[in-house]
């Protein structure tokens, strides 16, 4: 059975890194939901986080396919209740929409969304939240005719009380060392 | 550690220098000149092989690659150059074979502005590399060689590829050189887990019916005496892949015979009867398990592989024993108990009796007048004592040269395995002649895929290479035209070929060769090869639409394996 998987990818950084990952899920005609990449705590290290919608006897295949790859330090997949997990939205509205009733306010203060920037045209709402939530903000607003509409991809962590990947490279230091 | 002043290009020949590098295989062009202008002051310490096309120059690197268990070293330039690698570059990819590709590219400053002879090779190359990097200053060159090298021969070899731009080619760097010992996101092995050699030692203990299939693992691994050391104390029955033919000599009382499609009718057979198998460097390839739904369903399966990613992906291991093959056999060794599978092995050579019958004295003895592809290996076999490395190209000749051949020493198979590289054999058999000048090399090619490569004849000749080279012509493809006989109704859809004068072209390259057409002739035919000084060409008339017995049709189970159609 298909449901979504948070797989998480931890690697140098590489030119090219982003194509050698994404690949494994082409070759594989996977689609990929979201992903998004950026500095992890640790400098150097970088940390993907790509959602897919796939059986979990494939989703494990394509892990240690990705963790296959040289420059790839380490990757995880996680279930979404597994992890605490957010995307990002932002939302052009008409400014007349704001003028005109309190209807705007009213949707903004219930979703938990901001107001980022007010002009003479339009006003730039944000809100985080899963996607459920930041599409229903957008239906909702949609009846002001939402002149723009991004969602981010997701960023997740885990519910474990450390940080995995210090404690990972450590042993990994060490695993090689002894190697030789 | 004392540095001198050296440019990009000389830092790259040095570097090469320093990993123990005798032998590239290439072909100059724009992008790699300042390379090639260092190389020239380099002739003492390594020699340049100048092929006919790129395609020739990487091949030759995996021959050269699979008869030493070093890397194969190969240099082309940028856009044409780089493309023709690529094949070779995914052949040794999908057959673990270990690589170092050197690509020049154009200027740094011109990346990305469709320069002449420019291409993106690093993003094309990227799937089938095991690494690859695009070096843009010269002061990179001597830790990414280091790192190239440290890649391509550590953990599952494979192919690396460099592309070094030609801005970086005539910068300026100390050199000073450092071997890669590890990198921090890559581990090569695992090291072997007691607790899993103690549950496969339990299973194979208990085991009934065992059943070993080796690959390629046991030879890249130097685990040749380790794992005969394996089956001889646990008296268990061993069948090989086509890659892992030649770690176990043919006539080892324990060895079964050839896994897969065109494999023997036992180990294919009586993988289904197995109770427990166990599988040492091999990956289950498509070709050896036939439908996987329905095999070995009998069996608990135990897995040695250095690989994580080939655990579980096509056949779920119940033991799975990470980590490299020669360790993880001598543990298992030490585990096992000695015992006997007299009445389990002898159920093979009831197989091997039935197939024998049925096919192979057919093959390797006819009494019908077409010549075919097994007579001539068998003698070729024979006249060599066993002991020569066969490169073969791909197709019905590949398999029949397999089955056939039979084998003394590792490292002694060459061929395209996971590809299936039609024009392998030619190039291939080119840098397994250079990586054992002492031995004798027989390369064996169907009509078909010689002329795919067939120009290196010319860098066969121009270095007086005493390759031997067989043609089985059956002025066909045979292998499609079998298929098309068996599955297409006979419908030979562009399969017949009309073949030019083979032996006049090798003349005209400057190699001695003859045709037999005749049963009569062959022995001497082969003879007068062999006892050739240089490099011979002998070309073989083959019966026009034999076909290779036994066969597992695709998705077929390896149960219903055909002994005849």
């Amino acid at each position: 059975m298909k449901q979504e998987f948070i797989i998480t990818v931890y690697s140098e950084n590489h030119i090219g890194l982003l194509t050698r990952t994404t690949i494994v899920f082409t070759r594989r005609k996977i689609n990929i939901e979201s992903l998004t990449v950026s500095e992890s705590a640790i400098p150097g290290v970088f940390k993907f986080t790509i959602v897919i919608k796939e059986t979990k006897e494939q989703t494990i295949k394509v892990v240690s396919q990705i963790e296959k790859q040289v420059d790839v330090l380490k990757a995880f997949y996680h279930t979404n209740d597994e992890m605490i997990y957010q995307e990002i939205a932002l939302y052009k509205v008409p400014i007349a929409a704001l003028y005109d009733s309190d209807k705007v306010e009213k949707i903004v203060r219930k979703a938990g969304a901001r107001i980022l920037e007010i002009t003479r045209e339009y006003v730039v709402i944000e809100k985080t939240g899963h996607k459920e939530e930041t599409q229903g903000l957008f239906e909702e607003l949609n009846e002001f005719k939402v002149m723009q509409f991004i969602r981010s991809g997701r960023v997740a962590i885990t519910r474990d009380p450390i940080e995995r990947l210090s404690e990972f490279l450590k042993e990994r230091d060490a695993f090689l060392d002894s190697m030789d | 550690m004392t540095t001198k002043k050296v440019t990009g290009s000389q830092a790259l020949i040095l570097s090469l220098i320093e990993e123990g590098v005798d032998t590239i295989f290439g072909y100059p062009g724009g992008a790699i000149m300042p390379i090639y202008d260092a190389l020239y002051d380099f002739d003492k310490e390594v020699k340049h092989i100048l092929t006919r096309h790129e395609q020739g120059a990487v091949h030759a690197a995996e021959g050269y690659a699979r008869v030493t268990g070093r890397a194969g070293v190969c240099f082309a330039t940028s856009g044409p150059g780089a493309t023709n690698l690529m094949t070779g570059i995914a052949d040794a990819m999908i057959d673990s074979t270990p690589l170092v590709c050197i690509t020049g590219q154009v200027a740094s400053p011109l990346l990305g502005t469709d320069a002449f002879q420019e291409s993106d090779v690093v993003g094309m190359s990227i799937p089938v590399t095991k690494w690859n990097y695009q070096v843009t200053s010269a002061e990179e060159i001597p830790q990414v060689i280091a790192q190239a090298f440290y890649i391509a021969q550590s953990g599952r070899p494979g192919p690396v590829l460099i592309d070094i731009t030609k801005d970086a080619q005539f910068g300026e760097l100390d050199f000073k050189y450092e071997k890669c010992k590890k990198i921090r996101s890559y581990v090569p092995e695992t090291p072997v887990d007691p607790f899993k050699i103690k549950e496969a030692a339990e299973l194979i203990n208990a085991a009934k019916r065992p059943l070993v299939l080796f690959g390629q693992g046991v030879i890249i691994g130097n685990a040749e005496e380790e794992f005969k050391t394996f089956i001889e104390k646990t008296g268990i029955p061993a069948a090989w892949t086509l890659l892992g033919l030649s770690a176990l000599p043919s006539d080892h009382i324990l060895n079964v015979g050839m896994l897969g499609m065109h494999g023997n009718y036992g180990p294919n057979f009586l993988t289904n009867e197995a109770d427990v198998i166990i599988a040492v460097g091999m990956r289950f390839d498509d070709r050896v398990t036939g439908k996987v739904s329905e095999y070995a369903k009998k069996a608990k399966v135990i897995h040695l592989e250095i690989d994580p990613a080939e655990i579980d992906k096509i056949i779920k291991a119940d033991v799975a024993v990470l980590g490299n093959s020669k360790k993880s056999l001598k543990m298992l060794t030490d585990n096992v108990n000695k015992n006997s599978h007299n009445d389990w092995v002898a159920r093979f050579r009831d197989c091997d009796y039935t197939e024998n019958e049925k096919i192979i004295h057919k093959e390797l003895f006819p009494e019908k007048p077409g010549l075919t592809m097994g007579e001539v290996i068998r003698i070729t076999a024979d006249k060599t004592n066993h002991e020569a490395i066969l490169v073969s190209d791909v197709g019905q000749h590949q398999m029949i040269a397999s089955r056939y051949f039979k084998f003394r020493k590792s490292k002694s198979n060459v061929t395209s395995g996971g590809l299936g590289t039609m024009g392998f054999a030619l190039p291939a058999s080119v840098g397994a002649q250079f990586g054992a000048p002492d031995r004798t090399v027989v390369a064996v090619i169907g009509d078909g895929g010689f002329q795919m490569t067939i120009q290196e004849l010319g860098t066969i000749a121009q270095n007086k290479l005493p390759v031997k080279i067989i043609i089985l012509n059956n002025n066909f493809l045979g292998m499609v035209r079998q298929w098309q006989q068996m599955f297409f109704e006979k419908r030979y859809s562009f399969t017949e070929l009309h073949n030019p004068d083979f032996i006049m072209i090798g003349k005209g390259f400057g190699i001695e060769g003859h045709k037999v057409v005749a049963r009569e002739n062959l022995d001497d035919g082969i003879q007068k090869m062999l006892d050739h000084k240089g490099p011979y060409l002998l070309e073989v008339l083959i019966e026009k639409e034999d076909n290779v017995f036994p066969m597992i049709p695709t998705g077929a189970s390896v149960s219903d394996i055909l002994l005849e159609h």
